[in-house]
């Protein structure tokens, strides 16, 4: 007994000695789907990856994959804030309420909610990327080699992260051809390879000739390339998946926001921050811009550099509701408030928005 | 191809999973053991059949593969359940989970990968008549297999010896037992074969569906083979049924969708398995004939007396 209790002694002070040493910090990252994706969890665990190698024996990991967006979320986030992670990336809109919840009992963690907008608590942050500003250069490309003159666009939930593409993307289209039409196919799930087929499928039998997806497997795009039209990747390069097919695809980098977020608490600097940042950042990369006509590819990439630069926003008047309504005038561009809770459809988009 | 023919297409490619699963799992509960393990066993299958396919350059040995792997991965299920005699629900389940992070950790090489496509039958002039030639005589060689394997088993359960002996040890073992029939063995036989369905489903999940491996990427098929065994009151044309007006209702949908009628996703996403539902229940709503059908001994731990 004695004996046990002097190794717990001895056990206890050498832990301590090393957190003496040098303090390591703990980042924690809940995913939604598989880290094996190739998607959008994928991706976030580049970013984690892209932290390990940076900050080297400084940073401690730990992740969780296929975590459900609802109650299995908040006793995650819990366990992750329990079991001493210094700050939590929760890496999903659905996560919202759940990490607020947790961010309540657990004062002293930070953390980081992907693509949300509620920040109830001090030690709460929200990020996410302007991907309509890719999905602005989409449908301009979608545009100009469609000779149907639709588009085919797989969604997965009606938020206003989804919506916001769907509307940018009509946008860039209707800017080479006013009269380009959009049908929008809702597969109410993130990560289902079979279902996203089975979208694109319907979707081709119904004429479109250009694919763009917002849900996270290649499915859609081996279909395109089986029947031979185009698709655009998501969330990663998918050039392997259709070397004939891949237009460009939006690639997020969350690499550099990691590495930021995590020094900024292991250095003690870290403060609420609502992020929100697109091309010009890096945090939306397009990927080569192949199989298409040089002077589309031109265009595409005039139009990335404009972003860039800020000149352009893919949100700028005149734009007109679905409904017919005026949305922005002459000169207008889209305030932050509308377009993070955007819920209605601009001119051109064949499709009810499911409420 | 016409656009009626492509839907058609679509309907059996999105079946013949369901249909191959569940069939198997209808002969594994009609020995008397249930196995929740489908979903489970189907990833493995998806891995294997994936990997397999991958190096070898061969679709046909992936798919072989992925029976074998499916049927020892569910022979570890019957040491569990029929050797040991735990609990078949709660080793059911565990198969699942085992499965899903298993694959995950064999698979982890194979992501981003694109894989090798099993080929469509085309016979020359068969295969080009109008709206059903391609139907019937140009699908995919498993979408065949599946259709025989469901009369197969519609023939070995009712009018074979060997499948009323194996109705009567799901039916009753005891007496099955006092018979001299061994039980154990042949629910051991009944559970290696649904595991090798399970298997041959989930690489066609990852040879025909989207020729690619990416993890959980059964996305809970496995379950809806489990639902249709049940709802098809444990008959293997009605089995046939359900998983042909699943995929229907399925690809119906996502047609509704693209042709913009104003009806919320929501609720058309939910229709496939409400119309299911509801069929089904039509279909088998004599109770006598049910229960008739219900393999008395379902799930029921059997220890031969010494």
């Amino acid at each position: 007994m004695k004996k046990t209790l002097l190794a717990l002694t001895a056990a206890t002070l050498v832990s301590f000695g090393a957190t003496a040493a040098y303090a390591k910090t703990k980042a924690c990252f809940i995913y939604v789907g598989p880290i094996g994706d190739f998607g959008w969890s994928y991706q976030h665990h580049q970013g984690l990856l892209d932290a390990e190698k940076a900050m080297g024996d400084e940073l401690e990991t730990a992740y969780l994959e296929s975590v459900p967006e609802g109650a299995d979320a908040e006793r995650a986030i819990e366990r992750f804030a329990r079991s001493g992670c210094n700050i939590i990336f929760t890496t999903s809109f659905g996560y919202m309420d759940a990490t607020n919840k947790v961010a309540r009992r657990f004062p002293k963690v930070k953390f980081e909610h992907a693509t949300g907008y509620k920040r109830e608590h001090d030690n709460v942050s929200t990020y996410g990327s302007r991907f309509y500003e890719g999905r602005y250069v989409q449908g301009e490309i979608a545009a100009s080699i469609s000779k149907t003159g639709v588009a085919g666009y797989i969604a997965s939930f009606p938020i206003p992260e989804v919506v916001r593409g769907i509307n940018s993307f009509i946008l860039g289209a209707q800017s080479v051809n006013p009269d380009f039409k959009l049908k929008v196919v809702w597969v109410n799930t993130w990560f289902d390879p079979g279902k996203e087929a089975d979208a694109a499928k319907a979707l081709i039998d119904q004429g479109v000739d250009v694919i763009t997806q917002h849900t996270d497997s290649t499915g859609p795009m081996q279909v395109a390339a089986e029947r031979g039209i185009k698709a655009f990747g998501q969330a990663s390069d998918m050039i392997n998946f259709g070397k004939e097919t891949q237009l460009t695809s939006i690639v997020d980098d969350w690499g550099p926001y990691y590495i930021e977020r995590i020094e900024a608490v292991a250095k003690g600097s870290w403060d609420q921050k609502d992020t929100w940042a697109g091309m010009k950042e890096g945090h939306v990369v397009m990927a080569e811009y192949t199989n298409m006509p040089d002077d589309v590819k031109a265009t595409a990439a005039a139009t990335e550099a404009k972003i860039k630069s800020g000149e352009f926003h893919p949100f700028s008047g005149p734009i007109t509701k679905q409904d017919g309504s005026e949305w922005l005038k002459e000169g207008e561009t889209a305030d932050i408030g509308t377009m993070l809770g955007m819920n209605f459809y601009v001119k051109g988009v064949d499709d009810t928005l499911p409420q | 191809m016409g656009t009626l023919e492509a839907v058609l297409l679509t309907i059996a490619t999105a079946a013949t999973p369901l249909l191959i699963a569940a069939v198997g799992e209808l002969v594994v509960e009609r020995s008397g053991v249930l196995n929740l393990g489908v979903e489970g066993m189907m990833v493995m299958g998806a891995v294997t059949g994936f990997a397999i396919a991958l190096m070898t350059g061969s679709a046909w040995l992936g798919l072989i593969a992925a029976i074998i792997v499916g049927a020892l991965f569910s022979l570890l299920f019957g040491f569990l359940t029929l050797t040991l005699v735990t609990n078949q629900v709660a080793t059911g389940l565990a198969l699942t989970l085992l499965g899903l992070g298993f694959s995950g950790m064999l698979g982890e090489g194979f992501v981003g990968q694109p894989g090798v496509k099993l080929a469509s039958v085309y016979i020359p002039g068969l295969s080009d008549i109008p709206l059903v030639g391609k139907l019937i005589f140009g699908q995919d060689p498993v979408f065949y297999i599946s259709i025989a394997l469901t009369a197969a088993v519609v023939y070995f359960l009712f009018k074979t010896r060997a499948g009323l002996t194996l109705r009567s040890v799901g039916d009753n073992h005891g007496s099955a037992h006092a018979l001299g029939i061994s039980v154990i063995g042949i629910r051991y036989m009944a559970v290696m074969f649904g595991g090798g369905c399970a298997g041959l489903s989930g690489a066609y999940l990852s040879l025909v569906y989207t020729p690619q491996w990416t993890e959980n990427m059964t996305a809970g098929r496995g379950w809806i083979a489990l639902a249709l065994v049940v709802f098809a009151s444990w008959r293997p044309w009605r089995v046939l049924a359900g998983a042909y007006l699943f995929g229907a209702v399925t690809i119906g949908q996502l047609h509704a969708q693209a042709l913009g009628f104003g009806i919320p996703s929501q609720l058309l996403s939910s229709l496939p398995y409400v119309a299911t539902i509801i069929v089904l229940v039509l279909i088998s709503r004599n109770k006598r004939l049910t229960m008739m059908n219900t393999p008395a001994s379902l799930g029921r731990p059997f220890v031969p007396d010494r």
